[in-house]
């Protein structure tokens, strides 16, 4: 390997950031609007939330200043709020839309082939794609999360976390972006054996959904009779919304946040080699459908 | 001119689709699998919920089976509406898009029935059956608590599936009224996200809404979109233990329902002629 091959590597992936990032850019009103409703959900959770700790509070205190004062599996009313707002957060760099139906739909109708002739890596590309598409997608977001963030920042109690906090926040949120890029490329790969993986994307995203923690807190998740709160933390999910939103609360402290993180280490990883083993052995067996 | 018979043309659509549906029956028993799943998670969510609480809201009777009637009712609701109107809707906006609408405005029939109803998505009904299970099982339960006294005749499942109906009715304009907008816009691309937002609103009962900025949204979709209505009427015939008793609320939310159903869908059918003039077709 040397040098001109690798620049020859990196300005094939400029130009494909900046048409990824050209690309994005057509629709930024669409976006903005998009970002801004993304949060509905959110203001029915508010109420939703506030009607059952007020269940569990002391009579009246659901109405005063503070809030309902009731608990539950160690959430206030306002951390609970809080946890969904810092879902969000978190889903805004593990989703990954149109991933997995992608690389099935160009093995599928012989799209792929090109990565096959040219010599271009896939994955890299989909992964700069990615990057240019989130990087697009936080710039005109930024101010309707500053705002919503901002409108909503009496739910976060305790400030801001302290520097250590927020270094393994940010470095749990970036990992949680190539977590979530490398798990579903895995499963959009499996369509060179089957072809057909929207079953297979449909348990994918039922399981994401119940066991990230972006329907609730892994904390609700009952011991009994099965251990589904145990079981949660062998899975890469709980990485993709549970982790870093619970590290910025400070429900994940100490010791257990750095295993946490590097745990996360370790399924990227995975994950990384697995996607370069299921494309290594996909592309032999490929036989190369469409025209 | 002939008059179309619109009931035989609604059954040869229901037919037709019938048989399309069952010539991939691999994937009508997938797309059923999968929408039974999303309610048995919405189930699971709330099972963990009653683990912590009793009751959604402190006094408001919206106790655990009171509540999955509720949300049985919700899934009835939307199946019905998935299964009639939903494709149906989203084919619409794509007509306009590719200008296929031009044919069915050629057709010697109504034009927004003919856009309403050829498609039937027949799997989308399961839900509607697990909603049907559901309700069966807690109204069972509430029946037999003695510490609920529960009125229950023949006259609440006539009022129930009643408003059930109307809710539908409800759902199904403002559905017609979201996709119309797609003529103005040229492609409403937004419209599933749209229809979700919505939607999201009506999921629970109205008594959460009833605090603080809450009443703004409490009046808001009672009163001007009123599709909180839609949820909690039926659900309160049903569940509210004081269903039998009911006070002049009661009665008004009743009203409002019917009010509500009539008022939307003479709403909507403006909206869509009023889209339908603005209609320039496109291609060729």
């Amino acid at each position: 390997m040397d040098a001109t091959h690798w620049y020859g590597r990196a300005t094939l992936w400029w130009t494909f950031f900046q048409i990824s990032i050209n690309e994005r850019l057509v629709y930024r009103i669409d976006f903005v609007i998009g970002t801004l409703m993304r949060f509905l959900p959110t203001l029915t959770q508010v109420f939703l939330w506030w009607a059952i700790f007020d269940a569990v509070s002391s009579a009246g205190s659901a109405d005063s200043a503070s809030g309902p004062d009731g608990k539950i599996a160690g959430y206030t009313f306002s951390g609970m709020i809080a946890y969904y707002l810092m879902v969000i957060i978190s889903r805004a760099f593990s989703s990954m839309p149109g991933l997995t139906t992608g690389i099935a739909n160009q093995v599928r109708n012989g799209e792929i082939k090109k990565f096959l002739i040219q010599p271009v890596d896939m994955i890299g590309c989909l992964l700069v794609q990615r990057v240019a598409h989130k990087l697009v997608y936080y710039l005109i977001a930024a101010l309707p999360f500053a705002l919503v963030f901002w409108m909503c920042g009496d739910f976060f109690v305790s400030g801001w976390p302290p520097p250590d906090v927020m270094f393994v926040f940010i470095t749990s949120l970036l990992l949680s972006f190539l977590l979530g890029f490398y798990l579903e490329s895995c499963i959009g790969l499996i369509a060179f054996w089957f072809l057909e993986v929207t079953s297979l994307t449909f348990i994918y995203m039922l399981l994401n959904f119940l066991l990230s923690g972006h329907m609730f807190p892994l904390e609700l998740l009952p011991t009994k009779p099965i251990d589904l709160r145990g079981f949660v933390e062998f899975m890469p999910f709980k990485y993709l919304a549970y982790f870093p939103a619970a590290v910025f609360l400070g429900k994940v402290e100490g010791a257990e946040m750095w295993r946490g993180l590097v745990m996360e280490v370790m399924w990227v990883l995975f994950f990384i080699l697995l996607s370069r083993w299921l494309w290594s052995r996909g592309v032999k067996r490929y036989s190369g459908f469409g025209g | 001119m002939i008059q179309p018979s619109y009931l035989n043309v609604f059954l040869t659509f229901a037919k037709n689709s019938m048989i399309r549906d069952m010539s991939f029956r691999m994937n009508f028993i997938l797309q059923c699998i999968s929408s039974l799943s999303w309610a048995a998670m919405n189930y699971g969510l709330f099972l963990i919920i009653y683990q912590f609480s009793d009751s959604i809201g402190r006094q408001t009777g919206w106790g655990e089976s009171e509540f999955f009637i509720f949300l049985g009712t919700i899934w009835i609701i939307n199946s019905l509406i998935q299964t009639f109107f939903m494709a149906n809707a989203t084919e619409f906006s794509e007509m306009i898009r590719t200008g296929n609408l031009d044919f069915a405005l050629l057709k010697p029939i109504d034009t927004q029935f003919l856009i309403s109803f050829p498609r039937v998505n027949w799997a989308q009904l399961a839900n509607a059956f697990l909603g049907l299970a559901v309700i069966i099982f807690y109204l069972h339960q509430l029946l037999n608590d003695p510490s609920k006294k529960m009125d229950f005749s023949i006259w609440s499942v006539f009022a129930y599936v009643f408003f059930v109906f109307c809710g539908t009715v409800v759902m199904y304009s403002v559905m017609i009224i979201l996709a119309s907008t797609s003529i103005w816009m040229g492609r409403n691309q937004n419209l599933h996200n749209f229809w979700f937002y919505i939607t999201n609103f009506y999921r629970y009962p109205m008594e959460i809404y009833e605090r603080g900025i809450g009443w703004a949204l409490w009046g808001t979709f009672t009163f001007v979109v009123p599709i909180l209505v839609v949820s909690n009427v039926p659900a309160r015939v049903l569940a509210q233990p004081l269903g039998g008793h009911w006070g002049l609320w009661d009665w008004t939310l009743a009203t409002m329902s019917v009010v509500a159903a009539a008022g939307s869908l003479w709403v909507s059918r403006c909206v869509f002629r009023v889209a339908l003039k603005s209609y320039r077709s496109a291609s060729s």
